[in-house]
């Protein structure tokens, strides 16, 4: 052990503290908005306000928000679509193409490197894109929340340069063996990839679980919105719950829970997986790229 | 845990592939077709590219027509061109002063506060002795990156809120007035820059602090032995041991000066404060998509665009020039 001179003491306690405090601000307004979810109509109206936690937390709210039928499970089972179906179209094309980039000797390769990442520096912009997905028709389409995305070049560009980190004597041997590109590619390649695949699949599940804005501008119909689009209009109060739902509460609770309680939802499932996904993410951003 | 940032991304662009051999019109033909395998295969990935990237690049055609919704795609083709004109009534709108401002300022202040942030939490990190205490203020501040931006503007406005949000109650409470500070303009950024320091603060310590574990601690030995203090220590073997890091981080966050959070924004402001929060992504949104002037929003866009590409390569070159590995 070290001996710690008097300033260095003086510091690690300093530190500590405020290390702590700090922690406390991170889990505050998550802590915050479970109790606010929790208010009842009566307590808001006799307290107006209340301080830290309701006397007698209610969950009409949740209620409210979960019956059967209800806008957000329909949301539920649209962002498992795209969470689901997204993830695996996205990987299915990102492997595909990092692998073909990944071959050193391919004629052409730098050509169609370059391809691939010139729209990082220069895209057409939001209007463009728009009309784009108007023509083709993709417009008010659950499509329009997986096609538009379908490849993230960083995440491309983690996946290649794993392959390109994988020792070329494989490929060798097995051609020896007689196998042909396809063969090496699922049977060799693909299972040596695997904690790879896992990561940029996280990387591109959780980038579809947190989207809104290509649902937001493409998707008119409530029935194909995703759980945070149905969140930002609660928040926003643009959306209002079915009039049989409602009928079926005698005290509607204050809109304040309503909202609070829908953040909640939408939160929770991610931050069940959070300690899994931590892991990957910190080795996904470390080794991949220096974007977070 | 090292970080392998010698090896920028791009870098591979600059590696040459054919040089050195010489390929005849012939050789290429037998090359192509002894790797059709491969072609076929990256075709889906490349093709989506071209439909979605680039497609809408030559889309910017629109910001040099007159296109409205109803042009459809003949009128992309066909209309004629009309010139810089868009362009033109931008530069002289009223917004453009306001608008550009706020980018800036917006960005600017996120630059100001939310760049050393994260440098400086990953040295108090460090810092810490104790692994369990170490990991716990990792995971928790590693957290609020997970959450979307929707869930993020939730809790800002449950916090916020004049009806028993947590800071009226402080204030209330401290013998203060209830205040809607969400629509108040002269609170309006500094709500944008703090959420966004609270959101991202605790993630961008990870390559600060895998730098920092890759310092030798020798060096930390003999400048002990030397005399040195901690902030001494910190001054000479930390931060220049993290030196590289900080500037490629510095040419992203530079690069990116004109995404001042359009997201975020759009989020969370409202009417009462488009004065100080309209920035350029948000103006777009409004006069095209809801205003439904297509070709001025595009060439707003592309306007922004292009500032943007200059930024970034310009950042790079300026990193290379100073000895640095710039992004590529």
């Amino acid at each position: 052990m070290v001996k710690l001179s008097r300033g260095e003491r003086i510091f690690e306690i300093l530190n500590t503290v405020f290390l702590i405090l700090l922690s406390v601000v991170f889990l505050l307004p998550l802590f915050t908005v479970v109790s606010t979810s929790l208010i009842g109509e009566a307590e808001y109206a006799r307290r107006g306000l209340f301080f830290l936690w309701p006397e007698k937390p209610v969950l009409t709210a949740y209620e409210l928000l979960l019956s059967g039928g209800s806008v957000v499970l329909n949301a539920y089972t649209i962002t498992l679509f795209r969470v689901i179906v997204g993830t695996f179209l996205n990987l299915v094309f990102t492997i595909t193409l990092a692998y073909v980039l990944a071959r050193r000797n391919l004629p052409g390769r730098t050509l169609l490197t370059i391809f691939v990442f010139v729209p990082m520096v220069f895209s057409g912009g939001l209007i463009p894109s728009f009309i784009l997905m108007d023509t083709i028709g993709l417009l008010n389409s659950v499509w329009a929340m997986i096609i538009p995305g379908l490849v993230s070049a960083w995440n491309m560009l983690i996946m290649r340069n794993f392959f390109m980190a994988l020792p070329p004597e494989l490929e060798e041997a097995a051609i020896v063996d007689g196998a042909g590109p396809l063969t090496i590619l699922l049977r060799i390649v693909l299972p040596l990839s695997l904690p790879a695949i896992a990561t940029i699949g996280l990387f591109y599940a959780v980038a579809h679980w947190n989207a809104w804005f290509d649902a937001a501008i493409y998707i008119k119909d409530l029935r194909k919105l995703p759980v945070q689009v149905i969140l930002r209009g609660i928040l926003q109060q643009a959306i209002m719950l079915e009039p049989e739902t409602m009928a079926n509460v005698q005290l509607m609770p204050p809109s304040a829970a309503l909202q609070a309680a829908m953040v909640v939802i939408s939160t929770v499932p991610i931050l069940l997986v959070y300690p899994f996904l931590q892991k990957y993410f910190v080795k996904g951003a470390l080794i991949g790229s220096i974007k977070g | 845990m090292t970080v392998e940032i010698s090896e920028s991304p791009l870098a591979a662009l600059d590696r040459p592939t054919l040089r050195g051999t010489r390929y005849n019109f012939a050789g290429i033909l037998k090359a192509i077709n002894k790797n059709k395998f491969y072609y076929l295969l990256a075709l889906p990935g490349l093709l989506y590219f071209l439909i979605f990237h680039y497609l809408p690049m030559f889309g910017i055609v629109v910001a040099f027509k007159d296109i409205t919704p109803f042009s459809g795609l003949d009128g992309i083709l066909h209309e004629p061109f009309v010139g810089l004109i868009h362009f033109k009534h931008w530069i002289q709108s009223y917004y453009f002063v306001n608008v550009m401002g706020n980018t800036l300022i917006i960005s600017g202040l996120k630059l100001l506060v939310g760049f050393p942030a994260p440098i400086i939490l990953a040295l108090l990190i460090n810092e810490v002795r104790t692994t369990w205490f170490k990991r716990g203020v990792q995971t928790i501040s590693y957290m609020p990156h997970f959450l979307s931006v929707v869930v993020v503007s939730g809790l800002v406005m449950n916090l916020l809120s004049s009806q028993g949000g947590l800071v009226n109650q402080a204030v209330v409470a401290l013998g203060g007035k209830s205040h809607a500070y969400l629509t108040d303009p002269a609170y309006f950024r500094s709500i944008l820059v703090s959420s966004h320091v609270w959101q991202h603060v605790g993630w961008g310590t990870i390559l600060y602090l895998a730098a920092m574990s890759g310092i030798d601690p020798q060096l930390y030995e003999a400048a002990m032995i030397d005399g040195a203090n901690k902030w001494q220590q910190i001054r000479h073997i930390t931060l220049p041991g993290i030196a590289f890091v900080i500037v490629i981080l510095f040419i992203f966050a530079v690069g990116g000066l004109l995404n001042a959070g359009f997201e975020q924004i759009l989020l969370l402001y409202s009417p009462s404060v488009y004065s100080v929060s309209d920035i350029i992504d948000t103006y777009v949104y409004r006069s095209g998509l809801l205003g439904m002037q297509y070709s001025f929003a595009t060439a707003v866009g592309v306007f922004k665009s292009v500032l943007a590409m200059i930024l970034l390569l310009g950042a790079n070159w300026f990193a290379r020039r100073l000895g640095q590995t710039g992004i590529w």
